[in-house]
């Protein structure tokens, strides 16, 4: 395999691929949204319980790729107990991240979350990456539309 | 016709495409996304070429020399078409945009409100109307479910859907029961993007015709890999998309029956579409003009010439000199048969490989294929499968494949499609399925 490839899919990508975090259902949650990639036919729920401003569990489901579903789990680890502010500049992060060609920079504020830097090699892998942050806010926002990608 | 029967060497071929000498990232491409577009033979580069360099005109307009060369290299094209599809007249070819504007004509103009009054003093215009019934497949494109939706919502139809077996093959009883007095319309694709499952066109066409409905038979993907016979098949529509043919994007072709085709109403207005034009009146071309408003894509359709010459070419060279006289028809027959039994071949053996790694399950089982393996691996989404590929030089393809009610009843999210042409190589198809086994060990 190529080094790009590794870049790309790296050990904590597949590993949240195949043992995926937070997955499942909330019941009653607090906030929920849907977020689908029509190009591909990915999907994700997400499903979000707050207390005080601040999200207590936030969870997952639908189906995708590798790179989806692994920024899920990942997503759903770095926004717990933080407040709706904190996610927000998290997800600011993670969107430069992703999408700055050029030079990569290191993102040491994401943790976790910089495994995705070899995304924004991948142009047509990048909304893959992003599409659950996109569900993630929406839920926030309270929307009701499914959000989309295209 | 008799045959010696001899196997040729289809890798020679190989010379004749260019772009397959394409290295990406350090590895000789593998082209295996031959359902989606078609690689071009330089025979169809160069008439590009020369038309751009030395035969640029609009036709059907200018007394003028280019304008002459232009418009009889075009006309000549509409024959080849007509040779392509055995079709009984050239005027029962249509140049559109491609195989989706194709069904959107016919699905127009059979629920166009104007239709009685537009059509030149014809007696009977077929159309569809408010409580008639709309046959589709479980299998189709979208581009074979969308125009029928639209079209059964304008008029009040109903879009009814004829549903297929988990091989991926036409339920026929189902089909039969379907069918009513109330169906005008059965719109069936020949052979399947998704599956490669090769319709018995013919029987259901036969079927629908029984009970006086229309069929329109969407041959996107027959056309790269069928010998096609429009009257044999006794289709009263037949689309065809002549990227997938070897020839330029943009340039479809809608087959209809010239008495379907001058009953029914124009599809847009414009130039070259009329015979007389007054504030108060238009009177409408004869056919193939009355459907063809505006400049059509000349250069397109020039590559579409040279395209079926190619093919041409490759059924005499398949046969070799034994056969001199060979009409282009004989030939035309000739290439595809021998295309359809090599590109089987490919497609067999890249199954046989791909369903000795754990985990995979192939889509489509049905007995006739036509060079697509539809896959899906237990531990891989179809777009891994896609990405990794591509960086060993395998093209393929990941997603829905157009077609989202199929996979719903296929139940997958969406399947990996590798689709093969006579110029691939085992060698290829060998490829595909180790770079599969990488996967399969990666993502375990």
């Amino acid at each position: 395999m190529s080094l790009d490839l590794r870049e790309l899919y790296q050990e904590v990508i597949l590993d949240h691929n195949k043992r995926p975090r937070n997955h499942g259902r909330i019941e009653g949650a607090a906030r929920t949204a849907e977020g689908h990639n029509p190009l591909c036919g990915d999907n994700v729920r997400v499903y979000i319980s707050t207390e005080d401003g601040k999200m207590t569990d936030v969870r997952f489901e639908g189906s995708g790729c590798a790179i989806s579903t692994a920024s899920a789990s990942l997503m759903t680890e770095a926004v717990k107990g933080k407040s709706f502010e904190e996610a927000e500049a998290i997800f600011k992060e993670f969107q430069q991240m992703v999408t700055t060609t050029g030079e990569a920079v290191p993102h040491p504020d994401l943790g976790d979350l910089e495994v995705f830097a070899g995304v924004r090699e991948y142009p047509v892998r990048i909304k893959c990456a992003t599409l659950p942050w996109h569900t993630f806010r929406a839920a926030l926002q309270g929307e009701e539309e499914a959000v989309s990608t295209e | 016709m008799t045959l010696t029967v001899k196997a040729p060497n289809f890798e020679v071929l190989r010379a004749d495409f260019p772009i397959l000498e394409t290295v990406v990232r350090g590895k000789q491409l593998a082209y295996l996304d031959n359902a989606a577009t078609s690689q071009k033979p330089q025979l169809v580069i160069d008439a590009l070429d020369r038309y751009w360099r030395a035969q640029n005109a609009n036709v059907h307009r200018g007394v003028h020399y280019l304008s002459q060369i232009a418009t009889s290299e075009f006309d000549a094209a509409r024959v080849k078409v007509q040779t392509l599809l055995n079709a009984a007249s050239s005027k029962e070819v249509i140049f559109t945009r491609g195989c989706s504007e194709s069904i959107n004509l016919v699905a127009t103009c059979l629920t166009s409100g104007a239709s009685a009054k537009a059509t030149n003093g014809q007696k009977t215009t077929p159309c569809i109307a408010e409580g008639d019934e709309i046959l589709i497949s479980t299998m189709e494109h979208h581009s074979n479910i969308v125009p029928w939706q639209m079209a059964a919502e304008r008029v009040g139809a109903t879009l009814k859907v004829i549903p297929i077996s988990d091989a991926g093959e036409i339920d026929l009883e189902a089909y039969a029961g379907l069918l009513s007095e109330k169906t005008k319309l059965v719109g069936i694709v020949h052979v399947s993007n998704s599956l490669g499952t090769v319709n018995p066109i013919k029987q259901m066409v036969e079927m629908a015709h029984a009970v006086g409905a229309l069929v329109l038979v969407d041959g996107a993907q027959a056309g790269p890999h069928l010998s096609i016979d429009v009257q044999d098949l006794d289709a009263d529509f037949y689309t065809l998309s002549c990227h997938k043919i070897y020839a330029p994007t943009g340039v479809g072709v809608l087959y209809g029956k010239r008495a379907l085709l001058e009953a029914m109403p124009p599809y847009q207005g414009g130039g070259d579409m009329i015979r007389t034009v007054s504030f108060e009146r238009t009177t409408y071309a004869e056919l193939p003009a009355k459907y063809e408003a505006g400049t059509p894509n000349v250069a397109g359709v020039i590559g579409l010439g040279a395209a079926i010459d190619y093919l041409a070419h490759l059924g005499r060279w398949y046969v070799g000199p034994e056969k001199p006289d060979m009409t282009d028809r004989e030939a035309l027959v000739v290439a595809f048969g021998a295309i359809h039994r090599r590109e089987a071949e490919l497609a067999n053996e890249a199954s046989r490989l791909l369903l000795e790694i754990p985990g995979v399950q192939i889509n489509g089982s049905a007995p006739d294929k036509a060079g697509i393996v539809s896959f899906t691996l237990d531990c891989a989404h179809p777009h891994d499968i896609g990405t990794i590929l591509d960086s060993d030089g395998i093209a393929i393809r990941a997603g829905h494949h157009c077609c989202m009610p199929l996979m719903n009843r296929l139940g997958v999210p969406a399947t990996a499609r590798a689709s093969f042409a006579f110029y691939n190589t085992m060698n290829e198809a060998e490829r595909l399925a180790s770079g599969v086994r990488k996967i399969k060990e990666m993502f375990s």
